[in-house]
């Protein structure tokens, strides 16, 4: 366990020195802060309209206008940005040779992947965690259900780690960051665009069996305040099945 | 299982008195052999150096043994452990030095060796003494708050041995260790190998010669993945200093003088040689028989006919020759057989380290 620690702490902190980890979450802020702003004003016009029609007064609501677009949205820039968190993590340890260390060491491959899985969870978290002003400044100016907020985070914390999973397996399949970068960034461009395909295929249990499959999909449920076991089996499955793939690399790679 | 039980029993515990046995050890890359049934034993507190040019297998076999890689067929065993079967034992008790020494460039010294004594499960409480006790042993003190990215090549040779040692581990495995050092560098590093025989065993990887005669108890030679040779620097200097040829430089060579060294006993031909010197004198190669001394007298024959004397030197056969003598005419010579013809076949020079 101290092992695993050390590991990860050390990994936290070559992601915490390097640029990197520091512009993708200034980028983040500022991508997910504009989206925001768009968000707000636009359902701002659409509030005043609907003031005008007295009737439609009661359905204003902050979560479904603000909130819950605010957060989908961010899914899309986070399946772009997370692939830079993970790219280097094994990658660069084949590159540097310092692998020959971990695998020289008493420590288990899992415990070096988990340990550096910990590590990016960890800043996905700080990162994800400092969107949380949105709903904070939104509650100062109208009523704020928390729990829908609540879950849509977990919901955005758990897709976040099946990215982070699979940027982790293509940082190890590689020694080229960039190529990690891509590899990841492409799978997890498949498993969104499942979604579509399954949307616009003719047979429609295989259309909905692509649509089960598509990552964001799975996202809709805990931005509406439900947490549903399917979703969660269906996303710590992913993480599990990321994470397992890794492992069978990275000892694989002993045997070249 | 059972089978193994009972060989085990028969022998004793396995390794018993080895710290390091290695058993037929091969390894293949596709249809190339890396390393081809590698056998050898180390005695505890023993220092072994294996020597070989570049590509024989040196680094293939030290990564088999600390568990980086899986050897194909055959068996290694460190305190008794096999590497196989129980890996994480091993490593606990190996400290281990690549190539290139494994360092993170964005951490300090005292940071990059915190993380290492971790990892390699030294406890909460002595990792401050642990860190302390390498710095000092490595000479790092100066520089132990450093960004490692900003050392010298020397500097971090020697932090990479401080965290082969960090968790005083009893089996050292050291790849070139002082490859890419200054000489000033060199002696530093090999001073404080000696200083970890005994304690601890050691073996290091080399192509260079007097280094293997400076600071091993024995020498495994290697080449193209086979064992060529086990043996004392000692003995193995000694067999490579067997000089049988002399070279000399002479101002006013002359045909009678030519005659006359050729006439002396020992000598069987003398030739001109290679290669030639800048200042004009001539340059004869003089065979002789092995194990005969003829300098004294050549010497002595130059210096009656005045024919200006002005370099005179044995010429040792270079580590190539050895390897290819032993690789084609003898089978593996272990600890002290003598090489079956070890008269080189031409001239030999061993350039820059001679022993």
């Amino acid at each position: 366990m101290s092992k695993l620690a050390a590991i990860c702490s050390r990994e936290l902190r070559s992601l915490l020195v390097s640029p990197i980890a520091a512009v993708c979450v200034a980028m983040f802020l500022l991508v997910t802060g504009y989206l925001f702003y768009t968000i707000v004003i636009a359902a701002s016009v659409q509030a005043r309209m609907m003031l005008r029609m007295q009737q439609m007064a009661p359905q204003l609501n902050i979560n479904e206008m603000v909130l819950a677009p605010a957060l989908r949205n961010f899914s899309v820039i986070l399946l772009l940005i997370v692939p830079l968190l993970t790219m280097r993590s094994i990658a660069e340890e084949k590159k540097q040779k310092t692998s020959e260390q971990l695998l020289t060491s008493p420590v288990t491959v899992a415990q070096i992947v988990l340990g550096k899985y910990v590590a990016v969870l960890a800043l996905y978290g700080v990162m994800l965690g400092l969107t949380l002003y949105m709903p904070l400044l939104l509650a100062r100016f109208g009523p704020v259900a928390w729990w829908p907020v609540a879950s849509g985070y977990i919901g955005l914390l758990l897709v976040g780690g099946v990215f982070l999973a699979v940027g982790l397996l293509a940082s190890s399949l590689t020694e080229n960051q960039m190529i990690a970068a891509v590899t990841s960034f492409s799978i997890l461009l498949v498993l969104w665009l499942l979604g579509w395909v399954g949307a616009s295929t003719a047979d429609l249990q295989f259309g909905s069996f692509l649509t089960y499959l598509s990552l964001l999909e799975h996202l809709n449920n805990f931005l509406a305040g439900l947490i549903d076991t399917k979703d969660v089996a269906y996303l710590l499955g992913l993480i599990a099945v990321g994470l397992f793939l890794t492992h069978r690399v990275v000892e694989s790679q002993r045997w070249r | 299982m059972r089978a193994a039980c009972m060989r085990i029993d028969a022998v004793g515990r396995p390794g018993e008195g080895q710290m390091i046995d290695v058993d037929q050890l091969t390894k293949q890359y596709g249809s190339l052999t890396a390393i081809d049934g590698v056998t050898f034993r180390v005695e505890p507190g023993e220092v072994l150096a294996f020597l070989g040019p570049n590509g024989a297998g040196k680094t293939t076999t030290m990564r088999i043994l600390t568990g980086a890689l899986p050897a194909t067929s055959g068996h290694a065993r460190v305190a008794g452990f096999d590497i196989d079967e129980s890996p994480l034992e091993v490593k606990q008790r190996i400290g281990y030095l690549p190539e290139s020494p494994p360092l993170y460039p964005e951490m300090t010294v005292t940071e990059y060796l915190r993380y290492v004594a971790r990892i390699k499960g030294v406890g909460r409480r002595g990792v401050r003494q642990a860190i302390d006790q390498a710095v000092e042993r490595c000479a790092l003190g100066q520089v132990r708050g450093r960004l490692i990215g900003n050392l010298s090549r020397g500097y971090r040779q020697r932090v990479g041995l401080a965290q082969a040692l960090i968790h005083d581990p009893p089996v050292l495995i050291l790849d070139e260790p002082t490859g890419g050092l200054d000489p000033k560098q060199i002696i530093e590093i090999r001073e404080l190998i000696k200083t970890l025989a005994g304690a601890h065993t050691v073996i290091l990887s080399t192509h260079i010669l007097p280094e293997a005669t400076a600071i091993c108890q024995r020498v495994v030679i290697i080449h193209k993945g086979r064992v060529v040779a086990v043996d004392t620097p000692g003995r193995l200097a000694a067999q490579l200093r067997g000089s049988e040829q002399v070279r000399v430089a002479l101002r006013r060579p002359t045909a009678a003088l030519h005659a006359a060294v050729a006439a002396l006993p020992g000598v069987l031909a003398v030739s001109p040689g290679e290669p030639a010197r800048h200042d004009g004198a001539a340059v004869w190669v003089i065979d002789c028989e092995r194990g005969r001394d003829v300098r004294e007298a050549v010497a002595g024959a130059i210096v009656a006919t005045d024919g200006g004397l002005v370099e005179l030197s044995a010429m040792a056969m270079s580590l190539e020759e050895v390897f290819l003598q032993l690789t084609t005419d003898a089978p593996a010579r272990v600890d002290g057989e003598p090489f079956d013809d070890p008269v080189p076949s031409g001239p030999a020079h061993l350039s820059g380290d001679a022993p």
